[in-house]
């Protein structure tokens, strides 16, 4: 069979199965909407936590992210990973004991104010809409490239898919489709990992034979360090940003991952603190497969690149690099008419443009491996765009329907008509989402950092500081929050989209203390933190009922019954 | 009451220490040998890796894992102790 009867053939095959699970998990209460009734497992939670958070970006560009940048790669690794023993250690278990539906619900009940509510709500939406779009266009992008349709078309698949799943199961649904996208995602990720380390090593496992010696003899990441040395390249190892930012934008990604709602939520799906705790762990064992592969594949892919295309004529280039600069993510250019390709450093000598998703989107191709792999790769980019956008889309409409509607606009709504709202409000995302996918705005992938910087800097304080201090009260919750979404924002619009002052005074000169947008969030962080503890001791203790939820919340038991006195 | 907040007051003190001593774990795994003594631990070889190098992209990941795993084995045994665990 072909590449492309093979394509459709697991693509449909993996469609049928979410949408067959969506009318097996309908819901039908607003408890089973909002939190799958509270009574999954944690080894289930644990799997859709990991398909819940691995995008489209995780799955497609990450590895091809870190096979152009070496060492810089690390930021990503250790950023996406390390928040997870955050979550684990500060957040989950408590904010499963507090036993509601949302994180802007622990936010507005914790500083006992409306406005903080709205500050998490406004902050939950943002943070939701500006992620929700990239996933709608890496589904219209995964279509458009295997399946030869438009991709506008994909989007409208994926939107279509999504819907289905999303309004009529809501967290049910979603969270045993998301069980089912990580083992198609993650066995679509390993298997061309263990044919290449084979090939590249004859060691099995990746995490092992990128350490491990080629076919010359020689450790492939010293091979790979003289290769770039020699093609004036930063040697893979060792990288070109500067210590500061390494450790600003690691830590920003860190906090961001811990404070994001659509990953927080998840930990409220579980019966009992204790398993909110398990589930942390399993979700980073499932998510560290794939992060301590994409490091192995980067290296097996940087050095199999150059092998084959560097000083070699153009016309001896095999049939993937045709196909490939036909779509434009590959473009040669025969600057000094040797017909050979030069693939260089200086930007001058270079002849060869090389798009970082190819990585991980051609790389079957390019290693030779069959049919039903390369296939298995749109299926698995497929899982990974599709699950992280309904856990998204459930934090939007759950933000609408429960946080604005139920608890600050109409109070007195029926549990069946929230429901409906719930519903209505997941409709209305999608479709959002969809026109955001069709027509992204030119900043969406810039929006990211701002993303990560934006919940490190206002979700982040506010929750760690409700769980460990007392004393903490609104005023200085709101004002933290605020001054660290403030800061951020600015920082990201002057730094990064030059919409601010002069363009010729925001280059990586004029960065504060050498620190780049992507970083930014943790400073943003540390002001909250800093700006809430002095704001909140100059101002008027909490009330006393406070404290008492506070007691509450940090001890484990009774948070099976908690949730369901709702 | 008065004796059971005193005992609760212990659990969560101990909980602290567990926190605070597996926090600076993972500050020294990631932060530290990851990156602010990258350069150093690179003239150390670990097979075919430079030490650093694979800190930042293999080993920080794994030792996250076993933090968080110490992290439940011993809330457990905490939760037990206080009697605070669930059925």
């Amino acid at each position: 069979m072909n590449v492309q009867t093979w394509t459709y053939l697991l693509v449909a095959i993996t469609f049928a199965i979410y949408i067959g699970i969506a009318i097996w998990s309908r819901a039908g209460s607003t408890k089973e909407f909002y939190v799958a009734g509270g009574g999954v497992s944690p080894l289930a939670n644990g799997m859709a936590t990991a398909a819940d958070w691995m995008s489209a970006a995780s799955f497609i560009s990450m590895a091809g992210l870190i096979s152009f940048a070496g060492y810089d790669g690390s930021v990503y690794l250790m950023g996406w990973t390390g928040g997870y023993v955050l979550l684990a250690l500060l957040l989950a278990p408590y904010l499963r004991k507090f036993g509601k539906f949302t994180v802007p619900d622990f936010i507005g009940d914790r500083y006992y104010s409306n406005i903080a509510r709205l500050v998490a709500v406004i902050s939950a939406l943002f943070v939701s809409f500006t992620y929700v779009a990239g996933q709608m266009r890496g589904v219209g992008v995964v279509f458009s490239r295997f399946l030869e349709v438009d991709v506008n078309t994909g989007v409208f698949i994926g939107m279509a898919i999504v819907l289905f799943y999303a309004v009529l199961g809501g967290m049910k649904g979603i969270t045993y489709t998301q069980v089912a996208q990580y083992c198609v995602l993650i066995f679509a990720f390993m298997v061309p990992a263990f044919f290449l380390s084979i090939q590249m090593t004859g060691n099995p496992i990746p995490q092992f034979g990128f350490g491990d010696v080629g076919a010359d003899g020689s450790f492939l990441l010293d091979k790979l360090d003289g290769l770039h040395r020699e093609l004036g390249f930063h040697e893979y190892t060792s990288g070109s940003k500067s210590t500061t930012d390494v450790f600003f934008i690691t830590a920003a990604l860190m906090l961001g991952t811990a404070g994001l709602p659509h990953v927080i939520v998840r930990f409220f799906t579980v019966p009992r603190v204790r398993d909110a705790r398990k589930s942390a762990l399993y979700a980073l064992i499932f998510i560290g497969i794939l992060y301590t592969t994409a490091p192995a594949i980067a290296v097996f892919a940087r050095t199999n690149l150059i092998e084959t295309v560097s000083e070699q004529p153009y016309e001896g280039m095999p049939g993937w690099f045709k196909k490939w600069e036909l779509t434009g993510l590959l473009e040669f250019s025969d600057k000094n008419n040797d017909g050979k390709i030069q693939y260089l450093a200086d930007p001058e000598a270079n002849e060869l443009y090389i798009d970082r998703d190819i990585i991980v989107l051609a790389n079957p191709e390019i290693s030779k491996l069959p049919n039903w792999v390369i296939a298995l790769v749109a299926a698995g980019g497929l899982a990974a765009a599709l699950s992280t956008a309904a856990g998204l889309l459930l934090v939007i409409s759950s933000s609408v329907s429960h946080d604005l509607l139920k608890k600050m606009v109409m109070p007195d709504i029926s549990e069946k008509t929230e429901l409906w709202a719930a519903r209505g409000s997941a409709l209305v995302a999608v479709c959002v989402a969809g026109y955001f996918g069709i027509h992204p705005p030119g900043f969406v992938a810039s929006v990211v950092a701002l993303a990560f910087g934006l919940a490190a800097a206002s979700f982040f304080p506010a929750i760690v500081l409700g769980i460990f201090s007392k004393r903490m009260n609104k005023e200085g919750a709101i004002a933290g929050m605020v001054l660290g979404l403030l800061v951020t924002c600015f920082y990201i619009a002057k730094f990064r989209l030059k919409w601010i002052g002069d363009p010729a005074t925001s280059g990586a000169d004029y960065w504060w203390f050498g620190i780049s947008p992507e970083g930014f969030g943790t400073v943003g962080m540390l002001l909250n933190f800093i700006v809430a503890i002095i704001v909140s001791r100059v101002t008027k203790r909490p009330p006393d009922e406070i404290g008492e939820i506070v007691e509450s919340i940090r001890y484990p038991k009774g948070a099976s019954k908690s949730i369901s006195n709702h | 009451m008065v004796r059971d907040n005193e005992l609760l007051k212990k659990y969560w003190r101990h909980n602290l220490k567990y926190l605070f001593i597996l926090l600076t774990l993972w500050f020294m795994v990631s932060y530290g040998f990851g990156i602010l003594l990258v350069d150093e631990l690179n003239s150390l070889r670990l097979w075919g890796f430079k030490l650093g190098f694979w800190f930042a992209q293999q080993g920080s990941i794994y030792v996250f894992v076993i933090l968080i795993a110490v992290y439940v084995y011993l809330m457990n045994k905490l939760d037990k102790k206080y009697e605070l665990n669930e059925d």
